[in-house]
């Protein structure tokens, strides 16, 4: 592409600031994205159980990983401890609503202030330390959490787990797939368009110039400090209010399920979307979640022929994923948002390549 | 703040990193309005002292005053808030944004959503802040003629338009005193041409007081109002251009000795 040039179409001149500061590039892409919601709003009235349980769990993965995206993507800090983040807000939902009776619909944002906070103490060290060394920090904060969840018995219900009530609104309970659906869908949105608005602000600005180039960034007037801690605050944010979708959606919280290897599927998810990308994010989680559900259909397959390879099937899941971030470290390493835009440019100059 | 303090005061500053004395005991005012030149041969100190002036770096002994303020332990995000702006020698754009962003990132300090508001965008007034800071932007890109690549990513531009980018971003700031650290280092004649010109209008337009450091003595003679010479972390010159270049310490600065006889008539006689 030459200097300065975007892929917009033709004939689209732009005569207000506004109308080039939009989130999306297009009114076409605008109303596409609008329809899509719209569209999505009736896949409950159709779809399987099956389909709507793996929608809300791209949903509430989503938003964790967008949380995650915002810290390593966008601010350039690794954090090998989201799930902990992501744990903690399941059980502080779960916890405010089970001790003090906080209406379901108040815990879930509540939750996710509570894990802000937890954010905001784990990242102090960011303030100070870069690259593998606030890993090491973030996965010592990951371990802590993990252990506190094990211990705490009053906050998770220790080995047990907490119970986590469904949601409530005005009497209408949340307890269905399908109406489950829409609850996931509200904050997917809120959640991803207060992100783009975040990006194209001050702040998220601010948040991408301490990635590229944070002493500049300095000069710039940027506080460093305030900034690589607050990327944290704002992972966790998002992270706990996925959590706590993920508790109500499941009505039962455990220990188990927050370990080091759901922070690395997280970090796989943004990989494999794009790093600094937010539709690139839904994209990554898209294909994490999709991937073992396609495993097992291809095992399935086979298994006529190989009957074997069904006892091997958590293996074969657990290799795919493996597999799927080396490949695209290698042959995609900007991830799928990127490629997408190479298609999109492939079509868009047919049939010349600039 | 009297009436005759200068606008950046630098008293008795010494830097070291370990035994090599980057700066020692240098001293200078900068008046406002002034474009004031710092040359000398490569290693003199000068990138150091603009380290020390905007915060990157702290020196060990002596006084930085801006607009009469002890400026001296203050961390460069602070320094920006008063008004000091700088661009750099090696070129520190944040390559994967726009050039629009990085401009738009030097308004940080005088933008107020934060990141609650602006994720809230329509309902907080975050936008019209910004589309606000956007027509402020334009004006300084227009003035530096780069509108052509406003919306390209910084780190695909040629070497001197990312140079004029990074003047864009500085100017953004809104600084009264402005730091240019080798604004026109590997360009040639017609990039520095503009750029000189831009300087001058930031100076004589824009009011801005600037404080250049620059190899090319043609650029540097004609466009500065005063200079300042470094050899070896000392100051071993200052004033109007015309001086500065009969000067026999700088001569023997930049052209070498030709022997000790001659360098020591030149030390004890000539330089005051």
């Amino acid at each position: 592409m030459s200097l300065g040039s975007s892929m917009r179409p033709c004939g689209d001149f732009r005569t207000t600031y506004a109308s080039d500061m939009t989130i999306f590039a297009t009114p076409v892409t605008r109303y596409l994205a609008i329809a899509f919601i719209i569209a999505l709003l009736f896949v409950p009235l159709f779809g399987s159980p099956y389909m709507l349980n793996l929608m809300i769990q791209i949903g509430y993965y989503g938003i964790a990983a967008l949380g995650l995206n915002l810290v390593v993507g966008f601010t350039g800090q690794i954090s090998l401890g989201h799930s902990a983040f992501f744990g903690f807000g399941a059980f502080a939902s779960a916890w405010l609503n089970n001790a003090f009776g906080v209406p379901v619909f108040f815990a879930i944002p509540l939750a996710g202030c509570l894990t802000m906070l937890i954010g905001l103490f784990v990242g102090i060290p960011a303030g100070r330390i870069k690259g593998l060394y606030l890993a090491i920090a973030t996965l010592a904060s990951q371990f802590i959490l993990e252990d506190f969840f094990a211990r705490a018995n009053w906050f998770t219900g220790g080995s047990a787990g907490a119970m986590a009530e469904y949601l409530t609104i005005f009497g209408y309970t949340f307890d269905t797939d399908q109406s489950y659906f829409y609850v996931v869908l509200f904050y997917v949105v809120l959640m991803f368009t207060f992100t783009s608005n975040l990006i194209r602000s001050r702040d998220g600005r601010a948040l991408i110039a301490v990635r590229d180039h944070y002493l500049s960034a300095e000069i710039m007037g940027i506080n460093l400090t305030w900034y690589r801690v607050m990327s944290f605050g704002l992972s966790a944010l998002y992270a706990g209010i996925g959590g706590a979708l993920f508790g109500h959606y499941l009505g039962f919280v455990s220990v188990e399920g927050f370990t080091i290897i759901l922070s690395i599927q997280f970090l796989a998810m943004i990989i494999i979307g794009g790093l600094g990308s937010i539709y690139g994010t839904i994209l990554g989680v898209i294909f994490m979640v999709l991937l073992p559900e396609v495993m097992e259909w291809s095992v399935h397959l086979f298994s006529a022929s190989m009957p074997e390879l069904i006892q091997s099937l958590a293996y074969i899941k657990e290799m795919a994923i493996g597999l799927a971030i080396i490949l695209f470290l290698i042959f995609e390493p900007e991830g799928l948002a990127h490629r997408w835009q190479r298609i999109k440019t492939y079509w868009k100059l047919y049939p010349f390549s600039y | 703040m009297s009436d005759h303090a200068a606008l950046l005061q630098v008293e008795n500053l010494s830097l070291a990193f370990g035994g090599v004395k980057a700066l020692q005991g240098v001293s200078f005012n900068v008046e406002a309005g002034e474009l004031f030149s710092i040359i000398g041969p490569n290693g003199a100190g000068k990138t150091s002292m603009l380290n020390c002036i905007s915060g990157r770096y702290h020196p060990q002994v002596g006084e930085i005053r801006f607009r009469g303020g002890e400026i001296t332990q203050l961390k460069p995000n602070q320094r920006c808030n008063l008004g000091i702006g700088r661009t750099f020698q090696n070129l520190a754009l944040f390559n994967h944004m726009s050039v629009l962003d990085n401009i738009m990132v030097g308004r940080h300090h005088l933008l107020k959503n934060n990141f609650l508001t602006g994720g809230l965008y329509w309902l907080t007034g975050a936008r019209r802040e910004e589309l606000e800071h956007r027509r402020q932007v334009e004006e300084i890109i227009d003035f530096l003629e780069i509108t052509h690549i406003r919306k390209a990513q910084a780190g695909t531009l040629s070497y001197g338009l990312r140079k004029r980018v990074e003047l864009a971003r500085a100017v953004a700031l809104k600084p009264d005193l402005i730091l240019l650290d080798e604004p026109m280092a590997g360009m040639n004649h017609e990039e520095k041409e503009d750029m000189a010109r831009y300087i001058i209008d930031l100076n004589e337009e824009w009011g801005m007081t600037v404080v250049m450091i620059e190899h090319d003595m043609g650029v540097v003679m004609d466009l500065s109002h005063r200079v300042m010479v470094l050899d070896f972390g000392k100051r071993i010159a200052e004033g109007l251009p015309d001086e500065i270049l009969d000067n026999e310490l700088v001569k023997k600065a930049y052209l070498g000795e030709e022997d000790d006889a001659l360098a020591e008539d030149v030390a004890a006689g000539e330089v005051a």
